[in-house]
């Protein structure tokens, strides 16, 4: 019994611990200039689910509920936000080279046909954030008809 | 001095032939003739990039991911080597682009499951072709098209030999395809 009052404490401590090891975050006021959303004309529906599904990890401004305050919640979300940025980042889209632009858009439709994107992971704690069958598709017919306008 | 003369105008002629068979995404391609460029040209650096696509090629012909892995970081190494400064200003800047694209998905292919690795080559294939559309290479080179491939949306691949032997479908399917075009016909 004792052994278990001696794991239970040294956990506390670790728990309470880790929460005070700073992290990243991922806030900016402003959109830029080079934003996917100011460069293209998205529709509305598209505009809601990009920002509800994908912005969080693939923009400069991530919007924080208040688990992903403690860790180490905090931290798997500044990994995910780190990568997913690295792959895409949504306010540098006019950046980006037409090809790169082309590039992306193809794996953008692969990722969310393949329902690889947004994270199981994600959408587990964001259920908003979860694209239906409707939503998939009408994403995906989008961001065909932009790739094959470039 | 003539017959130098002669001889460029008859390159250049055959160049511009060579350059109509390449149809797709080159809609752009203006014949520079202040840059004479020989279409049987050997630029060490672009075939060191051809080689490693080739190996990846092969790898995913052969349902090899792990191969098709290590394929793709050699390939990562070469474009990073290959130098853009020998071309004129705008061929430089469209080379720029061609080797950033081609590298992210040249990263990609070194970590992902096979799937994913053929989803990429797709674009990596485009973008090679593009490359020796302004490099030139010392081979023959075809062109060859699946209409099968990317889950139907058809992909293309480059190849040494006309024998069809499928990268996207691999051993499921190796024959599938078609030469659509010849890169200095032999």
């Amino acid at each position: 019994m004792k052994i278990v009052k001696i794991i239970v404490l040294v956990l506390l401590v670790v728990f309470v611990g880790i929460q005070f090891v700073p992290t990243v975050h991922n806030q900016s006021e402003r959109t830029p200039k080079a934003d996917f959303m100011l460069v293209n004309d998205v529709p509305k529906d598209v505009k809601n689910k990009l920002q509800i599904s994908c912005y969080d990890c693939h923009s400069n401004n991530t919007q924080y509920p208040w688990y992903s305050k403690i860790q180490p919640g905090a931290w798997f979300m500044e990994n995910h936000i780190k990568n997913g940025k690295e792959e895409l980042n949504f306010n540098e889209w006019d950046t980006y080279s037409n090809r790169r632009k082309k590039s992306k858009l193809k794996s953008i439709i692969n990722q969310i046909k393949d329902d690889e994107m947004p994270l199981s992971s994600y959408t587990l704690i964001h259920r908003d954030a979860k694209l239906s069958e409707n939503e998939k598709k009408e994403m995906i017919q989008f961001m065909k008809q932009l790739r094959d306008s470039l | 001095m003539s017959m130098a003369a002669m001889l460029l105008l008859t390159v250049s002629f055959t160049n511009a032939q060579e350059k109509e068979k390449m149809s797709h995404e080159h809609g752009d391609m203006k014949m520079d003739h202040s840059t004479m460029k020989m279409n049987k040209v050997n630029n060490p650096k672009a075939e060191a990039v051809l080689a490693d696509y080739f190996m990846l090629k092969d790898a995913l012909v052969g349902d090899d991911s792990k191969k098709a892995a290590q394929a793709g970081t050699k390939l990562m190494a070469s474009l990073k080597a290959f130098e853009i400064t020998s071309y004129n200003k705008e061929d430089q800047k469209e080379l720029a682009d061609i080797i950033e694209d081609a590298t992210e998905q040249a990263e990609h292919i070194s970590e992902s499951p096979i799937a994913h690795q053929r989803e990429h080559f797709k674009q990596l294939s485009i973008d090679i072709t593009d490359m020796v559309a302004i490099t030139g290479t010392k081979n023959t080179l075809y062109e060859q098209f699946c209409s099968m491939a990317d889950n139907g949306e058809g992909a293309y691949w480059l190849s040494l030999s006309k024998e069809i032997q499928n990268p996207y479908l691999g051993k499921a399917m190796p024959t599938c395809g078609e030469v659509k075009s010849i890169i200095n016909i032999p």
